[in-house]
This record gives structure tokens, sequence and C-alpha cells, in this order.
């Protein structure tokens, strides 16, 4: 190899370089976020849904608990919008005010998941051995654990069901899937050598995990929270409908499309049920389209 | 037997010395996870480094240069032997006592696509060494990013740009550029150039060069690529199987290898010219797996002048002209044949 000695700092450094203002690879991720319609649709529509969440005492007709025995099960009216259900509470009320407790339910559980997932994740990502053992040994037996059995078990034995308690049970039942993902993330990028430059310039280990392992997580971490937001919100219907949820008169979706369960009422009055079906289907849809559109704007080599 | 004592001598001062470094990595099996054997990733390695020197340190894939780079800066913790740093002993202080040193020793990585962290701008990766140092404000630490680009012929504004967007010899000088920022004596070099194009290789270690000359640096060079170290080093250091095979002064290695697998290395440098006729001398076989490495000399499975000793005996680590060192029952004085 003939090592050329007149070298000059190479001219190419100062050239090529344009001008034009750099990007972080998030903000990357962003502008083809961005240039994803079916995305930009779920974010329309996600965020008239959180408008009508946040404005939800304005817009109400009724108040969602108040029953009127006198005018139960009636159709849709100038008086009730949507008519009454079975208690004579009106319907129209009860859906935006639902859109509460759908959304706060699926955001804070996931945001408690997230939470967990990413100490226990980072913790077992990071350190390997014992540590790693140890809690994927506690992951796998709640994997194995059926969800529902033991989401029921736990709702019965406690008493009064309170949408704080009802958040930390979902969330202690479902953090195992988030956690090995970060795990996964993490051990993928433990050889990465810039990881060892880290620890070579004497690095500590909440600095390496902060500011080496999460940011180049944030990618699968931010998808999966969402499309788990999704999850969090069809578990809270379905838990309702059975009636292991929140307990009436509190409104949400799944306490309103329990109305159904009455053949009466799922043949007679559409009105009752339909909607609060209709806002958790477009609720999970256009969380899950936002989810794919996060994870094709991070990950563009998965398409 | 030591090698280093002997060198103190007639020589500069020492700046690290390693002896009888062993780094064994346990391989796992069974249902329970059981250790059921080691890899012998290095296994008694002795040299020194002197200071201002570039030693140069040679091997094919396998033989355990990279795991001794790593073991010497303590990111891999040796599993016996003793690691000498200017007059301490580093191989078993803690995390937090190695702070002091990691500032006087650094590590340029091979590959520049995976050595930068992609979230942070290149000025942050040239800065976070001095932020956890603590000595440094933030103005004066601006200020040492931007005299540092400019060190390794980077501009000004590469500062807030990302690791993506640039070439890997651009990445490999902001590399460069991290390394230099704590102003360290030793540098270990793991293969820098080795993902590089050839003409970018050149600028890189022309760089180097110019950097080791401006901040009187030492070199720990680690390369698969005998040209390569030919040019580039003071000494030079052939490692196979995790031993150290031969040892000595550039031009006395190149000129007169003793070692055969040393021999074999040289012969299959090509030589730009046609009418040299050339003894190549081949290697059969493969490099055998550290975690069961032959009996005796590690490399008479391969050699084409083994006998019966070398392969009951580990040869000694012996010098045999005046720095010049080899582990090789060619040279022991007893009588073989």
């Amino acid at each position: 190899m003939q090592i050329n000695t007149n070298h000059q700092i190479d001219p190419i450094s100062a050239a090529q370089q344009k001008t034009e203002k750099s990007l972080s690879p998030t903000q990357l991720a962003m502008r083809r976020f961005i240039k994803n319609k079916l995305a930009i649709s779920g974010v329309i529509i996600l965020g008239f849904i959180v408008f009508i969440a946040v404005f939800a005492d304005v817009l109400a007709t009724h108040e969602p608990t108040a029953y009127d025995m006198y005018n139960i099960e009636s159709k849709v009216s100038s008086e009730n919008w949507l008519g009454t259900d079975s208690s004579g509470r009106d319907n129209f009320s009860r859906l935006v005010h639902g859109s509460r407790i759908s959304l706060t339910i699926g955001f804070f559980a996931m945001l408690f998941t997230v939470v967990i997932g990413v100490i226990l994740g980072s913790l077992s990502g990071y350190y390997g051995g014992k540590i790693d053992s140890l809690i994927m040994r506690i992951t796998d037996l709640m994997l194995i654990l059926p969800f529902l059995l033991l989401v029921l078990t736990i709702i019965a034995i406690l008493e009064k069901i309170s949408i704080l308690i009802f958040i930390t049970i979902i969330a202690l039942t479902t953090w195992p899937n988030l956690t090995r993902i970060i795990r996964a993330t993490f051990l993928s990028l433990r050889e990465k050598e810039f990881i060892l430059g880290a620890k070579s310039v004497g690095a500590s280990d909440i600095r390496i995990i902060f500011k080496h392992f999460l940011p180049n997580a944030v990618g699968p971490i931010i998808v999966n929270a969402t499309l788990m937001m999704a999850t969090m919100i069809i578990i809270e219907s379905a838990l309702s409908f059975i009636g292991f949820g929140i307990p009436q008169p509190t409104p949400t979706w799944g306490n309103m499309i329990t109305e159904a369960t009455n053949l009466r009422m799922l043949e007679n009055n559409w009105e009752a049920w339909l909607p609060p079906g209709l806002a958790i289907l477009f609720t999970v849809l256009s969380i899950n389209f936002i989810g794919d559109g996060l994870r094709d704007a991070f990950d563009p080599k998965s398409n | 037997m030591n090698p280093n004592l002997e060198d103190q001598t007639n020589s500069p001062e020492v700046l690290l010395e390693i002896n009888k470094l062993k780094k064994y990595f346990p391989v796992k099996g069974g249902v329970l996870q059981r250790t059921i054997g080691h890899v012998k990733a290095v296994d008694e390695v002795t040299f020194s480094v002197y200071k201002g020197e570039t030693l140069g340190i040679v091997g094919e894939s396998g033989s355990g240069k990279s795991t001794l780079g790593r073991t010497i800066l303590r990111l891999l913790d040796p599993t016996d032997g003793q690691i000498v740093f200017k007059d301490s002993d580093i191989s078993t202080i803690g995390n937090r006592k190695m702070r002091r040193f990691r500032k006087e020793m650094q590590m340029i990585f091979q590959d520049p696509f995976a050595s930068l962290n992609p979230r942070m701008s290149v000025g942050e990766i040239i800065e976070e060494p001095m932020i956890i140092q603590r000595n440094l404000s933030k103005k004066e630490r601006k200020e040492k990013v931007v005299d540092l680009l400019e060190k390794v012929g980077m501009s000004e504004d590469t500062r807030q740009k990302y690791p993506h967007e640039f070439s890997g010899g651009q990445r490999q000088r902001i590399g460069i550029a991290r390394a230099l920022t704590m102003n360290p004596e030793l540098i270990i070099a793991d293969e820098p150039v080795s993902a590089l194009d050839v003409s970018v290789q050149s600028q890189v270690l022309n760089l180097m060069a110019d950097l080791q000359d401006e901040f009187q640096l030492t070199y720990l060079f680690i390369a698969h690529d005998l040209s390569v170290v030919k040019h580039f080093s003071d000494r030079v250091g052939v490692m196979y199987l995790g031993k150290m095979a031969e040892l000595g002064p550039k031009s006395v290695l190149y000129q007169n290898p003793l070692h055969p697998y040393t021999r074999a290395l040289l012969s299959s440098v090509p030589v730009p010219d046609m009418d040299r006729k050339r003894d190549k001398i081949t290697l059969y076989g493969e490099l055998p797996s550290p975690s069961n490495p032959p009996t005796g000399c590690p490399f008479h499975t391969r050699c084409s002048e083994v006998h019966k000793r070398c392969k009951e005996e580990v040869p000694q680590f012996i010098e045999q002209e005046k720095g010049h060192y080899v582990a090789c029952h060619l040279y022991t004085r007893e009588d073989h044949f």
C-alpha cells in the first residue's frame, strides 16, 4: 500500500457538506410520518376524538349519569339525540363522556406499562446474567397465565374498582410483551461499538442507558406503546361489556354496549349500542394507523 | 524470563506493561448453563509499550488481538495477569478508580458505522468524554470540540450534523477526534482503517501520524494487514491463537522473521514487482478453535517445521536478539530434531 506523504486534510469534508440544516434521525422519521396519508388520517380522527373528550362538558346535552325512569329506551328525538338507555340516561351525553374514560384508561395504562417495560427491559438487556434470567422468568410466568382469568380474579377480589385501580390492574398484567421488546432492542444494541466507546470514556451505567440505549430504542418503544394504547382501549371495553370493568353508572363505551345484551335493545334500539361500537372501532383503528405509520417512519427498511 | 524487565535498561520510558495477560471467555452449555469450557482469546501475553512509539499487533481473525485491546482498556475484565499503566496496576481496579485512567487511554474503533451513536450530533459525541470527566465549562467544551474537529480536518459546522450524514472516512475522523478529547497518552487503534477504502485509508493513517507528532501519542495499532502495519509501526507483534508468536522492531522482524508463522505471513504480502520471484509459504488448514487449542505450541498443526517437542511443550517467549522475542522451539537452546 502506498501512503501518500504530501497529504492535505481532504477537501471532501468541507465541500461535500451542504449548508442545509441537518436533521436528527427522529426528525427524519417525523418527516416520513407526515408523508404517510393513512397515518395522518389516523391523527385527524384521533384528534377529533380527543377534542370531544376535552370539551365533553360543553358538548353533552345532559348529565351523563342522570337517569329518568319515565323516559327509558326512547328513540332518537330532539331532546335525546341518540335516545336513552334502559335506565333512561341520555346516550349522546354518555357517548361524549365515554371518550374521556376510554382515552384516559388507554393512555395511562399504556404509560404505566411503558414505564414498567422500560425499567425492567433496560435492566434485563443491559446487565444480562442473573438479573436478566430473573426478569425473564417472571415475564414468562406472566405470559403463561391466561390474561382474562387473571384480570377477572383480581377484579373479583377487589371490591371497589376505580379508574386508577383499573389502570393499575391492566398495566400490571400487560407489561411482559413490551419488556421483552425493549430487552431485545437493548441486546441488539449492546454489541455496538458506540456502547463500548461510551464505556471507554468512563460513562456511568445510567448515562449509557439513558444517553445511548434508550434514544436508539425510541422507535420500537413508541410504535409498541401506540399499538398498546389501542389494545388497552379494547380491553377496557371488553371488561366493561362483561361487567367487570368500570362499574355503572360511569359512562364508558363498554358500559354502553352492555345495553346490547338485552335482546329487545339489540333489535329495536340501535342508537343505544351502535354509536359506542363505532366510536371504539374508529378510535382503535386510528391509533393503529398511527402506530403503523410510526413503525414505517422509524424503520423504513421494514416495508 | 520476563521480556519487559530486560528491555528497560536501554529503552525509553515504558508506558504500558502487559504481563502474562489472560482473557478467557466461559463456554456455557447443557440445561443448567454450566461452564463446560473456555475460549482462550488471550493467553499469557506479555509485552511492553514504550512512550511515543507505535506498536503494531497483527494476527488473523480470531487471534485475540481485538480482545487484547479491549482488555487493556478494561472494557473486558482480564481473567489473569497484570496490566500496568504508568506504574499503576489497573488490571483489577474498580470502575470508579478506572475513570481516572480512562482519560489517558482511548480507543479508535474498527467500524466507523457502528462506533458513533446515530442519535447524537457530532458535537455531542465529541463533547461527551468532557462532560463525563467534568473538568471544563460549557464554553470551553464547545471551543475544544471546534478545535478538535479542525485538527482532524472537519469543518466547524460538522458539530450540528449527525453521523448518518458522513462517509466512512469522515466518521473515522470523528471517532479519532472523540478519542483525542481528553488528551490521552495511549491510543489503542483497533483496525482503524480496515473498514475504509484504500484511498481513504492512507488519509486516515497520515492523519493519525500527524496527530502522533502533535500530541506525543503512543499507539497500540491492531491490524490484520501486514503492509499497513509495516508503514505505520515502530515495532510489530504477531499474534496467533491468543498468544504472541513473535515481537520485534519493525526492520528486524520484516528482514529476519524467526517464527515460521511470521515467515508465512510475510510471504503472503503482495509485492508490486513482476520480476521478483517469491517463495510463497502456504499455510494449510484452518485456525484451530481457541476453545480447544492444540497442545504444545498452538501453531504446530500448521507449521512446516514441526517436530516432536512442539506437540508436547508450550514454547516460551524468549528474546533471541536485542528486542526481538519469539515463541518457537526452533530457537530454544536444547537440541532438537
